[in-house]
C-alpha cells in the first residue's frame, strides 16, 4: 500500500528534476515556459505550481537564477561583459545589468573588474590570498612569513 | 568572540576529479582557484546560497606536516569513508536526491525520515561521507 502511494510521488519528482536539469542545460537559449512544462508532461500553470513547491521559485525565476550564476562564473573567467550578457541567454544588456547588481550587489563590469585584479594577485602573489593555517599545512610558505611567527 | 566560520577543509584523492563532482554534481561554485605548484592549488568550492563559507578541497600531498606514511594512512582512511565530513542541507530533499543520483552521485542510504527531519547519505568520489537533509525547523 505505501509503495503504491509512493510511486506517483516519485513519478512526479523525476518529473520536475527532469525539468530543472532541461534549465540547466539549456539557460543560454531563448526557452519558453511551455517547452520547459512539456519537459516535464505538465501544462504550463501547474507546472510553474509544482517546480515553486519543490525549489522555492518558479521556473523562470530559477531560469534568471541560474542564467546569473553562469554570468558570474564567465566574468571570472575573464570574458567581456556583453559576450557574457549573450552567453548566458539576455537580449538586452541594460536588463542583465539591473538583474547582476539586484542579485549580486555590484554591477557586471565592476565584478569584471574585480576578478581581473584577483587574477593579477594570483599571478603575482599567490600566497596573498591562502589563510596561513592551510598554507603551512601544504608547505607553500615563504620562508620568511614564518621565521618571526612559529607555529 | 568568534562569531563565524569561514573555511573548512576536506581530503580528496584527486582536486581535478574533486572540482568536477563538486560542481557538476553536487552544484556547488568555485570561489577561488589559485595554482601554486604543479601538485596542488589553493582551491575552494560554495554553496550557492551561503556566500562567505568555503570548503577547501585538499589533496593529500607528503608536506611539511605529512610524511609519505601520514598521507599513505590518511588516503586509505579518505577511501574507506572514516571522516563524517559534513551535512548538506536543501529544501527538498527528494527531489535533490533525485538529481544527485540522476547525476551519478553514490547514495549509502536513501532518505529516511528521523526526528531531526529527513536524511540520505552519499559518498563523494574520493570516498568522504556526507548527508544530505531536509531538516525540520527546531525551536530552542
Amino acid at each position: 500500500m505505501e509503495q503504491q502511494q509512493a510511486y506517483p510521488k516519485l513519478y512526479f519528482y523525476r518529473r520536475i528534476v527532469q525539468a530543472k536539469l532541461f534549465i540547466d542545460q539549456h539557460f543560454a537559449e531563448n526557452i519558453e515556459l511551455y517547452s520547459i512544462a512539456d519537459e516535464a508532461y505538465y501544462s504550463k500553470f501547474h507546472f510553474a505550481r509544482k517546480f515553486k513547491e519543490v525549489y522555492q521559485q518558479t521556473p523562470h525565476q530559477y531560469l534568471i537564477f541560474v542564467r546569473l550564476e553562469n554570468a558570474m562564473r564567465l566574468l571570472t573567467s575573464g570574458m567581456p561583459v556583453a559576450a557574457v550578457c549573450r552567453a548566458v541567454g539576455f537580449e538586452e544588456l541594460s536588463s542583465f545589468s539591473r538583474l547582476f547588481k539586484r542579485k549580486v550587489g555590484i554591477n557586471p563590469s565592476a565584478y569584471l573588474r574585480r576578478h581581473r585584479h584577483i587574477q593579477k594577485q594570483i599571478a603575482e602573489a599567490p600566497l596573498t590570498l591562502v589563510p596561513h593555517c592551510f598554507a603551512y599545512q601544504y608547505g607553500w610558505t615563504v620562508k620568511e612569513q614564518f621565521q618571526t611567527n612559529k607555529i | 568572540m568568534i562569531t563565524r566560520m569561514t573555511h573548512m577543509n576536506i581530503y580528496v584523492l584527486d582536486q581535478d576529479s574533486a572540482l568536477d563532482f563538486y560542481t557538476n554534481k553536487l552544484g556547488l561554485k568555485v570561489i577561488i582557484d589559485v595554482p601554486m605548484n604543479k601538485d596542488a592549488r589553493w582551491l575552494t568550492v560554495g554553496t550557492p546560497e551561503q556566500p562567505g563559507f568555503e570548503i577547501n578541497l585538499t589533496p593529500v600531498h607528503e608536506s611539511v606536516l605529512h610524511s609519505k606514511d601520514t598521507v599513505e594512512t590518511l588516503r586509505d582512511l579518505v577511501k574507506k569513508g572514516t571522516f563524517g565530513v559534513g551535512i548538506f542541507t536543501c529544501s527538498d530533499i527528494m527531489a535533490t536526491y533525485e538529481e544527485l543520483k540522476a547525476k551519478g552521485v553514490e547514495f549509502i542510504k536513501p532518505p529516511t525520515k528521523e526526528f531531526y527531519g529527513t536524511e540520505a547519505l552519499f559518498k563523494d568520489d574520493s570516498g568522504n561521507w556526507f548527508s544530505l537533509a531536509q531538516l525540520v525547523p527546531v525551536t530552542v
